[in-house]
């Protein structure tokens, strides 16, 4: 299944400075492996060293949200669009 | 990103100054819009947002992906980049702390303001390095 994976702007520069990245995949885990085989700088800034999706990193398949779907194994199909969109936090310590 | 120069107009920084102080003691936050290439980065327009941490404000924000998309959205109107986020850091200094790193991705430009006793102080931006390993100031300069 070929799949379209719209990559951040802040992460293009990790990606061969494309916009967005075309993979095979039947799911949405497979199609962030497949990107981040081909374009290994952009894992650290996905994956925890544990290797999970880092918290603030949220997956879009077309307009919803993998956390309400079935996460990673979301199933992706031909056409599909997958996008990495942040969440931003922060704050001082204390 | 060593030597990182970020052009903030007069009117935005002092629009961000003025957004630390309306929600002291609570953390403020919002995008930062602008245009980033080969001439260098300015900030030119802010979208002011909500933090979503009302379990620790004082201390903590946080902006969900639907506000990234809207901020995003925003600046497709405006021909902008989502060049970056700013938020303040209520009695402390302006620089940035474990969590803030922990939460960042390089290439955006992180403003911090710092408001002490309700009153705006240091203004600094950041930049997070390609290993995630810390930050490097950002330097900023004011126009207009």
């Amino acid at each position: 299944m070929a799949v379209k994976v719209v990559i951040p702007t802040p992460l293009r520069a990790y990606a061969g400075k494309n916009q967005s990245v075309e993979v095979s995949a039947k799911t949405v885990g497979e199609a962030l492996a497949a990107l981040t085989v081909q374009f290994a700088d952009l894992k650290k800034h996905l994956y925890s060293d544990e290797g999970k999706l880092r918290s603030f990193v949220n997956v879009y398949v077309n307009d919803e949200d993998i956390r309400y779907t079935q996460k990673e194994a979301t199933p992706v199909k031909d056409g599909d669009v997958v996008s990495i969109v942040p969440s931003i936090a922060g704050g001082m310590r204390v | 990103m060593i030597g990182a120069t970020l052009a903030v107009s007069a009117s935005v920084a002092e629009r961000i100054r003025a957004h630390g102080v309306e929600t002291y003691p609570h953390e403020c936050c919002g995008a930062i819009l602008g245009t980033d290439d080969d001439s260098g980065r300015s900030a030119i327009e802010l979208v002011p947002l909500e933090n979503r941490r009302n379990d620790s404000p004082r201390n903590r924000f946080e902006l969900t992906p639907d506000d990234v998309r809207r901020a995003e959205k925003t600046a497709l109107e405006n021909k902008l980049d989502l060049i970056g986020w700013y938020h303040s850091h209520p009695d402390a200094p302006a620089r940035p702390s474990e969590f803030d790193r922990e939460h960042a991705w390089p290439w955006y430009s992180y403003i911090i303001v710092s408001v002490l006793q309700g009153q705006p102080k240091d203004m600094n931006s950041w930049r997070l390095q390609d290993d995630r390993a810390a930050y490097d100031p950002e330097t900023i300069r004011i126009e207009g």
